[in-house]
């Protein structure tokens, strides 16, 4: 049987090895950090040198790095390396405000590629594949990311960008794709095409996806394997710890493999800044330990996640993350309770007749919140008896209720009546003044 | 006979309706009864038309979300007691009735009654058997 790791001796060292390295990592990392304008100011002021971190527990004692940072420090501040090393910038969505932007040397684009090609040969890409990447490319990572990356096995890359679902479907018949990156929202709008052009979404030669860039649940997942009839596969990255590849699920589909060898991972009470006992949901906190160009320190995702101990029998020993749970930014608070986009999808898609897409829109009058969830109905579920269709929306009040503890109200509306888009899924509109 | 209604999932705000019977207007098909059921901000428009598989075509390529629907149309005579007659078999045989509309064919003589019951076979049958006539869409014509 073949072999399914790219890089065996890595992704299976040891822990005691890992760490080892992740150790000797942290220390260049923190002695390349301090040749940027930003961390040799911080270090300075906080008294910081490499020779003082004697463990990996010492990371406590460097400084926490946010979105906010970044911001306060475009675009330069934290490039480590002369002007002339950089060869690639790329920055954040900027979903929630001005942009971040990265920056890297031909070195980082060189181990960032690699890491993406780990991930996707674990689970199972080769070269005999054909690659169709529906992903943006430009600015955002997801796109050259995995081009880079399915090009160094040695797959046929078909760039074909995000959007022209028809064209998009056309390319996957025409040159035979057996792999696709998508966002799961835009592959839940696609099997609607598929259905407008009257072909049956199985009846093409792909036999995984990767899907990811946006939190989704495990039913999300589950409901797009079902219909395409290949495997699914989530991927976790950000464009701060360079993008897609830094956790990625293996073949056994019960949480992602955070690649610890080049990045140091915590979790943390995103409210105390302390960590979490192993285990327990928290903010995940990362430390680049190979990048060059602009290495960051204790970088504060705001992904809310929690570590999965205890080997994966796939062998790797590079631990496990959970699927994120939502960003603390997506996090809604609707009369006083703390709800996440994704708890009421995971809710959604349990229920049958429940179509492809859904909005949640939030009011406030006379300070009381109140919360509209707008469902789109199967189009086979439909029977043309409004007493189905009340018990639909029956069914769907108590599922959320039971979740969220908040009672929503809920329309249902025609299929693809709703707003799509091909990026990043808009799940939310909050009209509430404040 | 059993008869086939149309039924279309619309969202209840303004100019719902009017685009399906733009749709229907455009194919030239006839409609001889329409009801509309609501709860709240959905509902269904059921209609019986001359010609429902062209009706249904056609809205669904219009992108709305439509089913035909199995029914019993029921001639009865157009004067007073004539509905009561077909209530009271169906109520006898506790045939539920989910839906039902009427229009009359020919003022003073017939009348259409559409009946939308949970038990489709048993009643057509019940009503051969108690000297009913049940039409599909010809009569509609």
């Amino acid at each position: 049987m073949e072999s399914m790791f790219w890089e065996r001796e890595i992704e299976t060292l040891e822990r005691e090895e890992l760490e080892k390295l992740q150790l000797k990592r942290l220390k260049a990392t923190i002695r390349k950090a301090a040749k940027s304008p930003y961390y040799a100011r911080v270090f300075s002021e906080m008294g910081i040198k490499a020779e003082k971190i004697k463990s990996l527990a010492d990371v406590k004692h460097l400084p926490y790095t946010t979105k906010d940072d970044l911001r306060k420090q475009w675009p330069y501040g934290l490039v480590a390396v002369p002007r002339e090393k950089l060869v690639r910038m790329h920055s954040s969505s900027g979903t929630t405000g001005r942009a971040t932007v990265v920056f890297h040397t031909a070195k980082d684009i060189d181990k960032w590629t690699n890491l993406l090609a780990r991930c996707m040969y674990m689970v199972g890409l080769r070269k005999t594949d054909v690659f169709q990447n529906m992903m943006t490319y430009g600015l955002f990572t997801g796109g050259l990311g995995f081009h880079y990356g399915a090009e160094r096995i040695g797959a046929l890359v078909i760039p074909a960008g995000a959007g022209n679902s028809k064209r998009q479907i056309q390319l996957l018949f025409d040159f035979g794709t057996t792999a696709i990156h998508v966002i799961p929202s835009y592959a839940m709008h696609l099997a609607s095409v598929f259905e407008e052009m009257g072909l049956d979404p199985k009846s093409t030669q792909v036999r995984m996806a990767f899907i990811g860039a946006e939190p989704h649940s495990e039913k999300m997942r589950q409901r797009i394997e079902e219909i395409y009839g290949f495997k699914a596969y989530n991927s976790y990255g950000l464009s701060e710890m360079n993008g897609p590849g830094v956790a990625f699920e293996c073949p056994y589909q019960n949480g992602m493999h955070i690649w610890e060898d080049s990045f140091l991972v915590e979790v943390i009470d995103p409210k105390t800044l302390e960590p979490v006992p192993e285990g327990e949901q928290g903010e995940l906190v990362m430390t680049t330990l190979t990048r060059e160009g602009m290495p960051i320190i204790r970088y504060r995702t705001k992904d809310l996640t929690r570590i999965i101990s205890g080997p994966c029998p796939c062998g790797r020993t590079h631990r496990r993350i959970e699927r994120i749970m939502g960003r603390t930014d997506d996090m809604l608070i609707v009369k006083g309770v703390n709800i996440f986009p994704v708890q009421i999808e995971k809710r959604l898609l349990a229920v049958p007749g429940v179509g492809k897409n859904f909005l949640i829109i939030l009011e406030r009058e006379d300070y009381n919140d109140s919360m509209t969830v707008k469902v789109e109905v199967e189009r086979q579920y439909f029977q043309g008896d409004l007493g189905q269709l009340e018990k639909l929306r029956r069914k769907i009040t108590e599922e959320l209720k039971s979740e969220i503890l908040v009672t929503p109200k809920v329309d249902l509306v025609e299929p693809d009546s709703l707003p799509k888009s091909e990026g990043k899924a808009v799940r939310v509109i909050d009209n509430r003044k404040e | 006979m059993i008869a086939e209604q149309i039924s279309v999932f619309a969202e209840n705000k303004p100019g719902k309706l009017a685009a399906v019977t733009r749709v229907l207007a455009q194919e030239g098909i006839n409609i001889r009864a329409t009801t509309i059921a609501t709860s709240d901000t959905f509902g269904v428009i059921n209609l019986m038309v001359d010609k429902p598989q062209k009706a249904l075509e056609a809205l669904g390529k219009a992108g709305m979300l439509v089913k035909t629907r199995k029914v019993l149309a029921v001639l009865i005579p157009d004067r007073p007691g004539g509905l009561d007659r077909l209530a009271q078999t169906l109520a006898v045989a506790e045939i539920n009735v989910n839906n039902a509309y009427g229009f009359v064919l020919e003022k003073g003589t017939q009348a259409v009654f559409v009946v939308d019951v949970d038990q489709l076979e048993k009643a057509e049958q019940l009503l051969q058997a108690e000297g009913f006539t049940t039409v599909g869409p010809e009569i509609l014509e």
